[in-house]
């Protein structure tokens, strides 16, 4: 189906005698990979778990905030502690609030977005056999298998009136330092290291396998958005990160080392680990969701059997909001006492995002403008992800103001902001993806029924759950609180009622699972029809374990997205 | 609309008649949006222009009922206000005011001249985000029922646009700065320094409750604790945002508040006075506050403090300026006029936090409000 690039002549022959699906042995295969599928496999096996763990998190909160007063945290407290005091019981509270941000950001978007589709999709976008590093892939799975480890760890041992780190997934000092007594966060610090540290790995890998590893004739400007949103989710990976890492050993030496980065009474300042942070974490929210960005794309692109629409438009806006993401920090600080100037920057800084944004919103509509949509299930969840990230940028806006900030400063108000943004954006995103790619992935169909009935329940779920806290918010409930006034209870008992339906959805996403695994269909090689026209689907589902031995060429009469040697040739107007 | 496709130059013109409408449209759709917002940002102006005469500080009935007889009588006598200073009893919140109430969509009432500026933005601001969240729907729902495969069978080729393309540029550039001028207008206001006369009140952050010390008035300091759920009730105010001691502030005139913490930090905020700011270690974060009416105005830390983070609610009492004295007094506080009877004493301290930065032309006239008394920074 492919010609074979001259240069990559010679090499064809040497693999000719090799069986393509020559596979390892078990513990080989999944314990020493190489593979950048199955690594991907294992990735999104992680993600799945660690979701599973987040969100049962999350479900424990729901159920302590359906209704006043303090209802389960001292069972809680007395199955980790042994010991029902309310001290305890308070701590578990933010043990939980912390474990569930940074078990959702690191140890469940991340690996599923970078780590699972980055792995699997992008070499077969580009037309590469592999990853740049493949060894290098693996140590990068596996620190992140190391850093989930250490958070669980973190949770058993004291962390203050209790066990675990109770200190937000900000990991703010003083209340990091001297305000936790005993090894839980210096147990969690660890664990963002070690995440970290096998994230800059990734990044390092995936920048070198676009830049040097796609098929001759894929041009930087052919490439899928997919690849560009990973590329430059990598770069920004690249440059948070150790600012991240720096902070962090900071709080380390700062809570067993007599340093005193944070503490006023040493000459530090505790609002410069907020700055420190926060340099490294507007940038992670975008690391988050630009991945989902091109997922996007790519969908919309397929069912709506049409070109991107704007593609260099969509292309440089992923660029433009990576380097503008990296200069907005402080409009997470509005209330730590910025002076006026600081904050009126911030501000207008701030919502400069909101026009690239605007860009890709718009883009996506104009792709399927004059398009021929098929509603399969990945298309209906990038539809609810085109909404209802919507929502969540527009109360971005909002909230990018200094002076408005204010009053909802960490309040509901900013927790729902930010869930519309990932637990709508970046998770339908996610499951968008994940059933677009699962025949590619494991050579089953899945149920579409099972999958639209997941949409439904999830986006009616999560809305449920989120809306009504940005009432709350504006009425002026604090987040991080487990008990609140009377005043606060009637959103968040329907809050609670939504978090159900939401958990109710995701068990036909396991069923589907299931049914794909047991009576699922094979699936063909391209299950989307003619507008799947990225090099993926040009290869058996699922792919040979080792593929494009021979590299396909993009001929130069190719428009940007089709990639395939026989696709149809587009004129742009 | 379904369309022959053996008439290939009908089908050409139509396309084009379509195209340049589709551009029309989506250049109406984005005035509307940009000047929309401003009519109705215009319109949360003028209504609240409207709202301005019935506000201002008339003491409710019902605070007015829980003034004791006894201040009250002292109230035309500053001095004389001593004698019946024990008889301070609380002020009794009243239902919906400076309070959270169930099932409410948006912000509480709000109580200092900034809060109800930023009101107005806020209202203009939801204003925008529901119509482009709803014009996002609107072209959502078009899409999915114009262009799915039944309607549309064979889609158009089209990948480029450039004058959509600069319109869904330009446009939100517009939006953008048609919310930036009011916006930045309001943090202008929120950071107006205080003038020499206001009164300096200082609260401090603990883990887990509010002290509040009065530096203008011989520096006593309140401490602030939760009450617990069954005494705030007998009391008649709202359960886990009572407090012991109030913060107890002059209503109608600037107070210089300044907010710091002794442990980890804290933050010092009050939705129905727009006032939220952090209590830092080793930072002193102060901010213009005016409180327009006598009340009780409710608020919770909003930094996450450790355990008890959830119960170290703030309540601020606003009273008329007699009363207030007449409070300060009975804390055992003092006024600056007190010369007669500590005129020597004064001399021989140093001055008490005086504000320096608001007498015209003094190096710190002007600058930022916040300061920074770290020793590096």
């Amino acid at each position: 189906m492919a010609t074979t690039a001259d240069a990559f002549q010679a090499h064809a022959d040497d693999h000719a005698h090799d069986h393509a699906d020559h596979k390892p042995g078990f513990f080989a295969r999944w314990f020493m990979s190489t593979n950048h599928k199955d690594i991907g496999t294992l990735y999104l096996i992680f993600a799945i778990i660690a979701g599973i763990v987040g969100g049962a998190i999350s479900g424990i909160m729901r159920m302590e905030l359906a209704e006043p007063g303090i209802q389960y945290l001292t069972w809680w407290a007395e199955l980790m502690a042994g010991t029902g005091d309310i001290d305890t019981a308070l701590h578990m509270w933010n043990v939980f609030i912390t474990a569930h941000g940074l078990i959702m950001v690191f140890f469940m978007v991340m690996p599923a977005m970078i780590g699972g589709f980055g792995n699997w999709f992008v070499p077969l976008m580009i037309g590469a056999p592999d990853m740049a590093f493949p060894r290098m892939n693996n140590v990068s799975f596996w620190l992140t298998v190391a850093g989930f480890l250490s958070l669980i760890f973190s949770l058993f041992v004291p962390g203050g009136t209790g066990p675990g780190a109770g200190t937000g997934w900000t990991v703010y000092a003083p209340l990091s330092t001297s305000g936790s007594v005993g090894p839980a966060v210096d147990f969690a610090i660890f664990s963002l290291h070690l995440a970290g540290a096998g994230s800059i790995l990734g990044a390092t890998n995936f920048i070198t396998t676009i830049f040097n590893m796609r098929a001759p004739g894929m041009t930087l400007h052919k490439m899928p958005l997919f690849v560009w949103s990973v590329l430059v989710t990598a770069f920004l990976l690249l440059l948070a990160l150790p600012v991240l890492a720096a902070a962090i050993t900071m709080l380390l030496t700062d809570r067993n080392f007599g340093t005193t980065f944070f503490d006023p009474a040493g000459g530090g300042d505790p609002v410069l680990y907020q700055h420190l942070f926060w340099f490294f974490g507007h940038p992670e929210v975008y690391i988050m969701i630009l991945p989902g960005f091109g997922m996007i794309s790519q969908i919309v692109a397929t069912f709506s059997r049409k070109p991107v629409f704007g593609y260099l438009g969509m292309a440089y806006a992923m660029v433009a909001i990576g380097v503008v993401g990296f200069v907005v920090w402080a409009h997470h600080m509005y209330t730590t006492g910025l002076d006026v100037n600081t904050k009126m920057y911030f501000t207008a800084a701030t919502m400069v995002i909101a026009v690239p944004t605007g860009v890709k919103i718009f883009s996506w509509i104009a792709t399927m403008w004059g398009g021929s949509i098929e509603f399969k299930s990945p298309l209906v969840w990038a539809l609810g992800f085109i909404f209802l990230f919507t929502v969540g940028g527009v109360t971005g806006v909002y909230l990018a103001n200094g002076g408005i900030d204010d009053v909802v400063h960490d309040t509901y108000f900013v927790v729902a902001h930010f869930h519309y943004v990932l637990s709508m954006g970046a998770v339908f995103s996610l499951f968008a993806g994940f059933y677009y790619w699962f025949p590619k992935m494991s050579g089953r169909m899945h149920s579409e029924l099972l999958a639209h009935l997941h949409f439904w329940g999830f986006f009616i779920g999560v809305n449920v759950i989120f809306f009504p806290q940005h009432f709350l918010g504006l009425n002026g409930m604090p987040r991080r609180i487990p008990d609140y006034p009377a005043a606060f209870e009637y959103w968040n008992n329907i809050s609670s009622i939504g978090y159900e339906i939401m958990a109710a959805s995701m068990l036909l996403f396991f069923a589907n699972l299931i049914y794909a695994f047991t009576v699922g269909k094979k699936a063909p090689a391209n299950p989307w029809g003619e507008g799947a026209t990225t090099l993926e689907w040009t290869l058996s589902s699922p792919p040979p374990f080792h593929q494009f031995e021979t590299l396909p060429v993009i001929e130069d009469h190719h428009d940007y997205h089709d990639h395939r040697q026989d696709g149809p040739q587009t004129t742009t107007v | 609309m379904p369309v022959k496709r053996d008439n290939m130059s009908s089908i050409q013109s139509l396309a084009a008649h379509r195209g340049a409408f589709r551009i029309f449209a989506a250049l109406f759709a984005a005035l509307v949006l940009a000047f929309g917002f401003q009519a109705a940002y215009a319109q949360s102006t003028l209504e609240s222009g409207d709202l301005v005469a019935p506000v201002p500080a008339v003491t409710p009935p019902a605070a007015l009922e829980q003034i004791d007889p006894a201040v009250a009588a002292d109230v035309a006598d500053p001095d004389a206000v001593v004698a019946g200073a024990d008889s301070y009893s609380p002020m009794a919140p009243v239902e919906g005011k400076g309070m959270p109430s169930d099932g409410l969509l948006d912000i509480q009432d709000q109580f200092s001249e900034d809060g109800r500026f930023a009101y107005d933005l806020h209202i203009g601001l939801v204003w925008m985000m529901t119509l482009i969240s709803v014009f996002v729907l609107a072209l959502l729902l078009y899409v999915v029922v114009r262009f799915n495969r039944k309607a549309n069978p064979v889609p158009s080729k089209t990948t480029h646009n450039t004058l959509i393309e600069v319109v869904w540029t330009v446009v939100p550039v517009l939006i953008l700065v048609a919310i930036a001028i009011p916006s930045i207008g309001l943090l202008a206001r929120q950071y107006e320094v205080p003038g020499e006369d206001a009164i300096t009140i200082k609260a401090t952050g603990y883990q887990w409750y509010w002290g509040y010390s009065y530096p203008d008035n011989g520096e006593f300091e309140i401490i602030s604790n939760m009450l617990d759920e069954e005494e705030a009730l007998a009391r008649g105010e709202p359960g886990q945002l009572a407090v012991d001691n109030r913060l107890v502030v002059p209503a109608g005139v600037p107070i210089r508040l300044q907010v710091t913490a002794a442990d980890v930090i804290h933050s010092f905020a009050v939705p129905s006075l727009w006032f939220k700011l952090d209590a830092v270690p080793g930072r002193l974060n102060e901010r213009l506050l005016e409180i327009e009416e006598p009340g009780v105005y409710y608020g919770q830390c909003s930094e996450l403090c450790g355990a008890r983070h959830a119960y170290m609610p703030i309540a601020v009492e606003a009273l008329p300026m007699n009363e207030w004295r007449a409070w300060v007094r009975a804390q055992g506080g003092t006024f600056p006029e007190d010369e007669a009877a500590a005129a020597e004493a004064e001399a021989s301290l140093p001055p008490l936090q005086g504000p320096e930065s608001a007498v015209p032309g003094a190096p710190g006239a002007g600058a930022a409000p916040t300061e920074d008394t770290s020793p590096t920074t």
